[in-house]
C-alpha cells in the first residue's frame, strides 16, 4: 500500500484501505503507532475540514509495521517536514499532484524546532504564562529545551504541543 | 566578554574567564581607583527569590563603583503579585537602569528575559539552572588558593539541584582540571550537565557516592548543602546526610593544603571546628563576591558606554 501512487493504474486502487489522494502529501514509512503524532506535529486535527487518511500498523517491506498519512490539498513545507524527523526519522514524503508523485524526499534532521514541543520540566520558564515560544535544539536521538536545557531522549512525541 | 548578557558560564571561554578574574584582582588590589568609575549608573535588582549574599554583594559592588541600585523589592510587594509577566517586568525596569540582575525560581528565566532587553542582564540564579556570577567568584577563590590548572577538585552534596555546581563544573572544563562529583545516587548531576561535560573537550569527570577514596588526592573540596526537603522520605535523608559532613576527623585523610569551599549558607555540612583551620576558604569566597561582581559590572557597563577612563 505504501507505494500505491507509484503503481497507480486507474480505478482499482480507489478501493485501497487508505484511499489515494489527488493533490497533497503522502507521508510514508512512519514508525508504527506514530501517525496521530505526525498529524499533531503538523497541527492537523480535522477541525479546519482537512481531508486526511491514516493507515496504522500496516504491513511494510522496510519495517514489520508502519503508519501512513495522506493529507489532501496540502503540500508540506520544508519546516514541517523537518520536524517530522523527531518522531518519524525514516519517513518518506511524497508530494502528489493530479494523482502523480511529483516529488519524493526523505526527512532531514533540523538543528532547532520552534513552537512544536512543550518542555516537560515544570520548572522551565516556558511552562508558565510568559510570552515565550518553545524552542528545542535537536541532538542525536534527543531534543533539548533551549531555555532550561532539559534533554529528552524518550517519548519525544509526548511533548508535541497540541494546544 | 563576547556577550552583553551573562546567562551561563558556558558562554565564557578561558580567555573571558581570565579577563574577568584579572580585572577582579586589579580592583581588589586598589578599590579606590574605581571608586567613581560608574558614578551615575544604576543597577536594577530583580530578585524573585529571597537572597542575602548575592543581592547584597551586587549592591555593594555597584556602590563601590560609584553607582547605585534600584530594587524591585519583594515579590509580594511588586506588580508580579498582580500577575505581571517576567517579560513585562524586565522591559519596564530596563527603562530605569543601565544593567539588570535577575534571580528567578524558573530555569531558563534569565535567558528568556535577556531576549526582551537591550541593557546587560546578569543571571543571579535561575531555579536549578545556572549561577554564573557565583562561579566567577568560586574560580577567583580557587585560583587564589590552588591555581586553576593541574587541579583535582571534588564537588560534593546536592549536585542535582545545585545551580552553583552546574555552572562551576562547566567553567572548570576550560582548565586542566580533574573533577570528582560526590553525591547520593538520588542527587547526582542532571543528565544535561553530564552531557555538556562530555561534550567539552578533554574534560576529566568521575562520579562517586562516597568521599573516602578520593579525598586524599583533592586540591579543593567544594561542598554544597544536601537539602532535606529534596528527600520524600526523611529516613532516606538521615541515611545519607551523615556521610557528607566534613569535620576534623574526616580531614585526617586529606592533604594539608586542601582548600574547602562552600557557596553558603551552610547548615551542618561543615563543622564549625573547620572554620579556624587553614582549609576553610568559604568566608573568603563570600567576600570575593564583591570584587568579582565589581569586575563583571565594570566590564559590562564599560562596554555599553559607561565608565570613566582610568
Amino acid at each position: 500500500m505504501s507505494d500505491d501512487h507509484e503503481h497507480h493504474d486507474g480505478n482499482t486502487d480507489h478501493e485501497l484501505r487508505v484511499s489515494k489522494i489527488r493533490d497533497g502529501t503522502v507521508i510514508d514509512h512512519v514508525r508504527g503507532g506514530q501517525a496521530l503524532n505526525v498529524l499533531a506535529i503538523l497541527g492537523i486535527d480535522g477541525s479546519k475540514g482537512e481531508e486526511v487518511s491514516v493507515g496504522m500498523n500496516v504491513p511494510s517491506d522496510r519495517f514489520a509495521r508502519k503508519d501512513i498519512v495522506k493529507v489532501e490539498g496540502r503540500e508540506l513545507s520544508q519546516d514541517e517536514v523537518d520536524v517530522l524527523t523527531l518522531i518519524a526519522p525514516d519517513a518518506t514524503i511524497n508530494i502528489v499532484r493530479d494523482y502523480e508523485v511529483v516529488e519524493k524526499h526523505r526527512v532531514e534532521r533540523p538543528d532547532v524546532v520552534v513552537g512544536v514541543l512543550s518542555c516537560p520540566n515544570d520548572g522551565c520558564i516556558t511552562t508558565g504564562n510568559e510570552p515565550v515560544t518553545s524552542r528545542f535544539d535537536v541532538l542525536e536521538g534527543a531534543v533539548r529545551c533551549s531555555y532550561c536545557e532539559t534533554i529528552v531522549r524518550e517519548e519525544i512525541a509526548a511533548l508535541i504541543d497540541t494546544a | 566578554m563576547r556577550h552583553d548578557h551573562l546567562i551561563t558560564s558556558k558562554q565564557l571561554s578561558r580567555a573571558d574567564i581570565e579577563a574577568i578574574l584579572d580585572r577582579a584582582a586589579e580592583i581588589d588590589a586598589d578599590r579606590a581607583a574605581v571608586a567613581d568609575r560608574h558614578a551615575g549608573s544604576l543597577l536594577g535588582l530583580l530578585f524573585f527569590e529571597p537572597s542575602t549574599r548575592t543581592k547584597m554583594s551586587f549592591e555593594t559592588a555597584m556602590k563601590r563603583l560609584g553607582g547605585d541600585v534600584v530594587d524591585m523589592g519583594s515579590v509580594e510587594s511588586s506588580s508580579v503579585k498582580k500577575g505581571e509577566t517576567l517579560a513585562d517586568t524586565v522591559r519596564v525596569i530596563e527603562g530605569y537602569a543601565d544593567a539588570l540582575v535577575l534571580r528567578h525560581p524558573k530555569q531558563g528565566a534569565a535567558k528568556m528575559a535577556s531576549e526582551y532587553v537591550d541593557v546587560p542582564l546578569l543571571n543571579a540564579g535561575d531555579g536549578a539552572g545556572h549561577h554564573p556570577t557565583q562561579t566567577m567568584l568560586d574560580l577567583y577563590t580557587i585560583r587564589e588558593n590552588a591555581g586553576l590548572d593541574d587541579l583535582t577538585i571534588g564537588i560534593m552534596g546536592d549536585l542535582k539541584y545545585g545551580r552553583t555546581v552546574h555552572s562551576l563544573a562547566h567553567a572548570l572544563t576550560n582548565f586542566d582540571t580533574r573533577q570528582h562529583f560526590i553525591s547520593p545516587e538520588s542527587l547526582q548531576l542532571p543528565r544535561e550537565v553530564i552531557y555538556d561535560l562530555h561534550q567539552a573537550q578533554d574534560a576529566q569527570v568521575r562520579e562517586h557516592e562516597t568521599l573516602e577514596d578520593i579525598l586524599p588526592s583533592l586540591d579543593v573540596l567544594y561542598v554544597t548543602r544536601i537539602q532535606q526537603e529534596r528527600f520524600p522520605d526523611k529516613d532516606e535523608y538521615q541515611k545519607v546526610a551523615g556521610e557528607y559532613q566534613i569535620d576534623k576527623r574526616i580531614l585526617e585523610a586529606a592533604r594539608d593544603d586542601l582548600t574547602i569551599m562552600h557557596p553558603l549558607p551552610r547548615v551542618d555540612e561543615i563543622a564549625p571546628e573547620i572554620d579556624e583551620t587553614e582549609h576553610a576558604a568559604y568566608f573568603e569566597q563570600a567576600h570575593n563576591g564583591v570584587p568579582v561582581r565589581m569586575a563583571l559590572l565594570d566590564l559590562l557597563l564599560s562596554k555599553n558606554g559607561g565608565g570613566a577612563d582610568e
